[in-house]
């Protein structure tokens, strides 16, 4: 389903991915894990159209080329990414948004637009799913919100869009086990045979919640390894240090975070 | 410059929606102000001897006075002497309904999207429409009437309610207040009055609709609302202006008397036309604008300001009486070469008054927004309070937001609060919506809109769907 080719992402001058080849089935879950600065972020950047990246390679969801594609686009083609900081949008409420957000992708794909009453439908399932209050709803989006609420509200997101991807950046960072529970049990709600994720992350913490299919590490712009689950327990035990072959003060930090 | 900033760029490339002429028959006085003008604009309008003195008062005072240059404008000169102080369409001289209304003119307030007819207006709102200098009618009148409320063009009131008139013009914003106050003291040509009788909820909201469409002609309105003790009332109006490409000169006066325990809410939606994207033409809007609030009377400005080349605008209140309240919610957009220089001014003269400013300038491509503002505690202000509230945001390298907050307190007790924040749309913030499936002008209008929500939530429901309109409106362009 994603293709990922000879991928070289670059900031200004500073190359972040070096040649990065990834293929995700339909319904896969995989895991990226590595060490900061190993390019991760910019992997979900590059893959939802941020602008100021610098790509060369392949990218293709079923066949369709991505790189042409404005961000918007992508979304309404099924990308969704969970932001590692997820960003505030004061007096914007989140019904609003998510509606907005939803009918945006329905439109550019040529599909009705959901009215309000039917949204709201849509909208108390996902939250059920998150376990949230519904005064949720009506806050402005993830401003004031806590670390925790703010990456629940990124899982919220995602089932309200049933993206075809998801792209969860170190959704764990910043939760505490409650949380972290709650946000992987919403994870794996959403697996389903037509929904492929990729989970970045530190830590193996989060994968004894969401098993993936496959286990990848990422190193200084690339997979260097890749594998079961069992990969990530020796991550786990022995860290990256076997991955890495310099200095990993030297790799460049720029491209690590949202 | 990135893709995102040059995308800003378009997105704030408004056009101007209303900005066609219409071609009326219209009776212009020769350019030029004298005595004579100051006679003839009395004579017109067949007004009482007493005000015809008290205009040429206050142009024996204007003569005296000079322009102020405090504020954070750049204007070119303005040529007083090549203005036509008097512009009224020639129409049918009866008034009685509707229907006598000037088709042409009928028309034109259709293709600005507000129907004279009554019974096609959806909501419950009186409109005075006022073109160029003249109101050319006043709708629900007689609904209004059954509830002892006034509502009319200034002429008329100062032709069937002279007393009202006399005693109050001028008890807010007295002939010499400044330049542009007593210019228009001197010329003003029409307005709307409104009375509320003791103790009168007004039954809907009361509306005047300014156009000017006659070129190289200034606008010079003034509006009187005066609620009497207990009286609530809520007034809207609403500016637009053709697109041409000399300015025109606008300078108006609004005076609010809240008696005792009295309400008013006063909101407004200015968008004449702002010039063109190199800066020609546009409207030079000078307006001054004050309420005197008494015992426990409460006085609240809302605005949105979105046209206009040149906005100059102080909406205050004199917190006069014990516990009364003074507010002031304004959202100005300054986009192309636009200027605003735009805030309020809280007098507070009571004991245990209050007020409350919340501003939100937001400045687009080479517009530049300043808040001046003027918070003021007098030797017997105890215990007076106010809460200070001024964020900008900037869309754009190009152009500037400034806050100029003045606080002047002689009592001790009273506490003055003031908060201020200067941000960016995000590019973040852009890209976080764009990544949602929104396309970049959806994602400005949104972002935009959210941060004006504490303005827009004080407006009434109409209104507020209309500024939002209006805010997306100047912000789009050819994106899109």
């Amino acid at each position: 389903m994603l293709h990922v080719e000879n991928l070289t992402v670059a900031i200004g001058d500073t190359p972040i991915l070096k040649g990065l080849d990834l293929d995700v089935g339909a319904g896969e879950v995989h895991a990226i894990m590595g060490p900061n600065g190993s390019g991760k972020s910019t992997f979900a950047h590059a893959l939802a159209g941020r602008d100021g990246y610098e790509i060369g390679g392949t990218i293709t969801l079923d066949g369709v080329d991505l790189l042409e594609m404005e961000p918007e686009a992508r979304a309404a083609a099924g990308i969704f990414i969970g932001f590692q900081y997820p960003v505030e949008i004061p007096g914007v409420n989140n019904m609003y948004f998510l509606r907005t957000a939803l009918n945006s992708v329905r439109r550019t794909r040529g599909e009705d637009e959901i009215g309000a009453r039917d949204f709201l439908q849509v909208a108390q399932e996902a939250m059920d799913l998150v376990e949230m209050k519904k005064d949720f709803l009506y806050r402005s989006v993830n401003a004031g919100f806590s670390g925790g609420e703010k990456k629940r509200n990124e899982i919220l997101q995602m089932a309200v869009m049933q993206p075809k991807l998801a792209v969860l950046d170190e959704t764990d960072s910043g939760l505490d086990i409650d949380a972290l529970r709650v946000v992987a049990a919403g994870v794996n709600a959403l697996r389903g045979p037509d929904r492929s994720m990729i989970v970045i992350t530190h830590y193996q913490r989060l994968l004894e919640y969401i098993k993936p299919d496959f286990v990848h590490v990422m190193v200084d712009g690339k997979i260097v390894e890749s594998g079961d689950h069992t990969l990530a327990l020796h991550l786990e035990d022995h860290g990256y240090a076997g991955f890495v072959n310099h200095d990993l003060d030297d790799a460049p930090l720029s491209g690590a975070t949202a | 410059m990135s893709e995102t900033m040059r995308g800003i760029e378009e997105l704030t490339d408004a056009s101007y929606e209303y900005g066609f002429s219409t071609d009326l028959d219209t009776d212009v006085a020769p350019p030029g102000l004298t005595e004579e003008t100051v006679r003839l604009i009395a004579s017109k309008k067949d007004e009482p001897e007493w005000l015809l003195e008290w205009r040429l008062k206050a142009f024996a005072a204007w003569q005296e006075m000079e322009e102020p240059d405090w504020a954070k404008l750049q204007i070119a000169p303005i040529d007083y002497q090549s203005i036509s102080y008097w512009a009224a369409p020639r129409q049918k001289p009866v008034l009685d309904s509707m229907d006598d209304v000037d088709p042409e003119i009928r028309d034109m307030f259709d293709k600005l999207g507000i129907p004279l007819h009554e019974q096609k207006m959806l909501s419950n709102v009186a409109v005075d429409a006022i073109v160029d200098s003249v109101s050319v009618t006043t709708t629900f009148k007689a609904t209004l009437a059954e509830a002892g409320v006034i509502f009319c063009s200034f002429s008329e009131a100062v032709q069937d309610h002279p007393e009202l008139v006399r005693e109050h013009l001028g008890s807010v914003v007295p002939i010499r207040d400044n330049f542009f106050a007593a210019l228009n003291s001197a010329v003003f040509s029409d307005g709307s009055f409104c009375y509320i009788p003791k103790g009168v909820r007004c039954p809907m909201e009361l509306s005047t609709y300014f156009r000017i469409n006659s070129m190289n002609t200034g606008q010079f309105e003034r509006t009187l609302i005066v609620a009497e003790d207990d009286a609530h009332v809520s007034y809207l109006e609403g500016c637009t202006a053709p697109q041409r490409d000399e300015n025109q000169l606008h300078a108006a006066v609004v005076e609010l008397v809240a008696k005792d325990r009295a309400e008013i809410k006063y909101s407004t939606v200015q968008n004449w036309y702002p010039g063109d994207e190199n800066g020609v033409g546009g409207i030079y809007n000078f307006v001054t604008k004050r309420g005197r609030a008494h015992t426990d009377a409460k006085i609240s400005w809302t605005q949105v300001e979105t046209g206009s080349a040149i906005t100059w605008k102080y909406p205050s209140v004199i917190l006069q009486g014990d516990r009364s309240i003074g507010e002031f919610y304004s959202v100005a957009l300054t986009s192309k070469h636009q200027q605003a220089d735009t805030g309020t001014k809280m007098i507070h003269i009571g004991a245990d008054t209050t007020s409350s400013i919340i501003s939100k300038g937001i400045s687009a491509a080479k517009g530049q927004n300043t808040y001046r503002g003027l918070v003021k505690m007098m030797r017997s202000a105890e215990n007076a309070r106010n809460y200070t509230q001024c964020d900008s945001l900037l869309l754009g390298k190009e152009c500037g937001a400034h806050t100029v907050p003045y606080i002047e307190v002689k009592n001790p007790t009273a506490q003055v609060e003031h908060e201020a924040s200067t941000s960016t749309v995000g590019e973040d913030q852009l890209y976080y919506c764009r990544q949602r499936g929104m396309n970049e002008e959806d994602a400005m209008a949104m972002i935009v809109n959210g941060f004006c929500r504490e303005v827009f939530d004080e407006l009434p429901m109409e209104f507020a769907v209309e500024a939002q309109r209006l805010l997306s409106v100047s912000l789009e362009g050819s994106v899109g």
